[in-house]
């Protein structure tokens, strides 16, 4: 079965060209880019390549750009970091809505003495600005709030609340992890300190992220050992991957008006379609500004798993907000923070596209999800006056 | 995602007895939209009023509570009242050829819509309960303290699948009730819940198997150590580890306070009297210090 790809916001295919770029470092040119030896040099001039190529899609310069192994990686950093360089603040600001990458570790952090704030959003996801511009004092050692939700794709203002972070003398970090290479972003004309990004987001293998540094901003590493990344991440460099991710970096960028022209008008297609053809649903996040390539649809009185595998059936690929699919009880805490309520919160499935996206696929969506909520809605024992 | 059964997955993608029975004889409705499954269960019976002729269900939920009210309702048809309430939770999931863990709560809610269904058909006592806009009350015609804030289950009812599934931790607790599962406020009450309930004679004890091969024999060794030893010693501070099985040979090394303790020599002994009454008659525990 041919699959129909709709889950890139968990994970995207590899590009070819960017498999093809990474392929002669494990058989071949598998040196140690530390080495002093011309084998190991030329795979260190292929990292400074690839350390160029993310640098030039962030807006940032080379030694901005450190590697690490994950965008969970990048985050834990971040915040440990910013902690570790302000012994005295004792005061985490995030957001209820952060990937668990951020939340958990913020939420251990109240278990050692930290006061930590979760800024609210409202029903469609937007951030409490007042609540936030309230939160911040001379306490906060550190702001960690996304750059757009993994569920929903509502983008946050994080310039504006880097502003205000820095006026109080804390440090500001965005988990950009679903943004880079969706939106634009040019840290050369921002304030924000410290970014996480993951590769396998943007068409390059999993086990590579990077954490943006900016350049002044005081540093305490995570993993320490040896030089590599000048002593702020120690461990031998993933140098395929990396060169992958320069690559990946090189094609995001190339690609970034189609993200925001075909994939989004593929996105829009898609999602005023459903919503004519099925009644009693809603768009998690339909009022904010979102990421061009993801929409959440909430369909009332049926459970998402029993839609994902419906969906399954037929190869398509998405995702969804309930409980049932992640082994847990409760609905995405995204979800539970916009306050979407529990007739549909249950049954929010999430598409997210990709520029491998083709109008077909869409096509094949928009034909076979009605009868699939139809289906799930006659065995339902709620709802049955909307039949 | 989920390892279903062929069978779950059969009876997801083509769910038998789906609808309701207008002149139904008995219904049986738990879970509600807020906790994110539910099941209204019809049962009509034969003129003599005592055997089920057919059953319709109607639920919302996964792919595993779909699959399970659909095996219920295969289940129970041509049987007598008295014979469909002696229906467990287990046996729907054997049903189905199993249900991961986490999912067990699916069983647990047919199991219970079809004790509702008969108890209210007998003109049982049923309290009233409001299920649309409570969050909870995912068992409302259990009577009994609430535990489980969030899912709105009383200690009566946890305590009935404690001991019907031999459950011996919180979180198999929570994954046959979901109590426990959103903010975990209760898991020291569903703990004590646990003792009190392993702490009782009301338990059938467990037989040995018959007959065992090699590998089934050591799982066997090691899922008795878990459940039924190791937390007898951490109530002590003690602990042991299994270090290597050879035939009937188990060898245990005693860890912190059994370690070294005068009566580790009895505590083998218990442990040995337990394997051999769980598992197989020939088993010799040894301890070693490693």
């Amino acid at each position: 079965m041919k699959e129909i790809y709709l889950d890139n916001n968990a994970t995207t295919k590899v590009d070819e060209a960017v498999f093809e770029e990474m392929r002669p470092y494990f058989c071949e040119l598998y040196g140690n880019p530390s080495s002093m030896h011309f084998f190991g040099g030329q795979v260190q001039g292929k990292v400074t390549e690839a350390r160029a190529r993310v640098a030039a899609l962030l807006g940032a310069s080379p030694e901005e750009i450190i590697f690490t192994a994950c965008g969970t990686e990048s985050d834990n950093a971040a915040i440990r970091s910013a902690l570790e360089v302000f012994p005295d603040r004792r005061h985490v600001i995030t957001s209820r809505v952060e990937h668990p990458a951020v939340l958990t570790q913020c939420r251990n952090l109240t278990q050692k003495g930290y006061r930590v704030t979760e800024i609210g959003v409202d029903g469609a996801g937007r951030l409490d600005m007042d609540e936030y511009k309230a939160a911040v004092d001379s306490d906060t050692a550190i702001v960690s709030l996304m750059w757009a939700n993994n569920e929903t794709g509502v983008i946050f203002p994080v310039e504006e609340a880097a502003a205000i972070a820095k006026s109080k003398g804390a440090l500001f970090h965005s988990d950009a992890v679903q943004a880079i290479g969706k939106i634009p972003i040019d840290m050369a004309n921002s304030c924000i300190d410290m970014l996480s990004l993951s590769g396998h987001k943007l068409h390059a293998p999993k086990g590579i992220g990077v954490l943006y540094l900016r350049r002044g901003t005081p540093f305490r590493p995570f993993l320490v050992g040896g030089h590599q990344e000048k002593s702020r991440r120690a461990g031998t460099e993933n140098a395929a991957a990396i060169i992958a991710l320069g690559k990946a970096c090189q094609l995001a960028d190339q690609y970034m008006e189609a993200e925001n022209t075909t994939v989004k008008a593929q996105r829009d297609r898609l999602q005023d379609a459903l919503m004519a053809a099925i009644p009693n649903a809603r768009i998690n996040g339909g009022g904010a500004e979102r990421l061009p390539n993801t929409t959440s649809i909430a369909f009332e009185f049926v459970e998402g798993e029993a839609i994902l595998l419906l969906l399954s059936e037929l190869g398509v690929c998405a995702s969804s907000g309930s409980a049932c699919t992640s082994g847990s009880l409760e609905p995405s805490h995204v979800l539970r923070a916009m306050g979407v309520p529990f007739t549909c919160a249950h049954g929010s499935i999430r598409f997210s596209l990709s520029r491998y996206t083709t109008d077909a696929e869409i096509d094949t969506v928009i034909r076979e999800m009605p009868p699939i909520i139809a289906r799930l809605r006659q065995m339902s024992p709620f709802g049955r006056e909307h039949l | 995602m989920w390892d279903y059964t062929p069978i779950v997955k059969d009876h997801f993608l083509n769910p038998r007895n789906v609808g309701d029975i207008p002149d139904a004889d008995a219904v049986g409705e738990v879970g509600s939209l807020a906790c994110g499954d539910a099941l209204k269960l019809y049962l009509k019976l034969d003129d003599n009023k005592d055997k089920i002729v057919d059953a319709k269900f109607q639920t919302f939920g996964c792919a595993s509570a779909i699959a399970s009210s659909s095996a219920l309702t295969e289940m129970v048809k041509g049987k007598n009242l008295d014979e469909a309430l002696a229906i467990s939770n287990q046996d729907i999931a054997d049903f189905l050829g199993g249900l991961p863990e986490e999912k067990m709560h699916c069983s647990v809610m047919g199991q219970e819509a079809l004790e509702v269904a008969i108890a209210k058909y007998r003109g049982e006592p049923i309290p009233e309960h409001d299920s649309e806009h409570d969050h909870g009350h995912a068992y409302p015609d259990y009577e009994g303290e609430i535990v489980c804030k969030c899912f709105g289950i009383t200690d009566t009812f946890l305590k009935k699948v404690i001991e019907t599934n031999r459950l011996t931790t919180a979180e198999q607790v929570t994954h046959f009730t979901k109590a426990g599962g959103a903010c975990g406020g209760c898991i020291p009450k569903i703990q004590e819940l646990i003792a009190q309930v392993l702490g009782s004679d009301e338990l059938q004890p467990r037989k040995r198997p018959e007959k065992l091969s090699n590998m089934k024999k050591m799982q066997l060794i090691q899922e008795v150590l878990e459940r039924d030893i190791r937390p007898l010693l951490w109530a002590d501070g003690g602990d042991l580890e299994l270090i290597d099985i050879d035939g009937p040979n188990v060898q245990v090394a005693f860890r912190k306070a059994c370690a070294g303790c005068a009566s580790s020599g009895n505590t083998a002994r218990m442990v040995e009297a337990k394997l051999r009454d769980l598992v197989a008659e020939d088993i010799v525990v040894e301890e070693v210090s490693q």
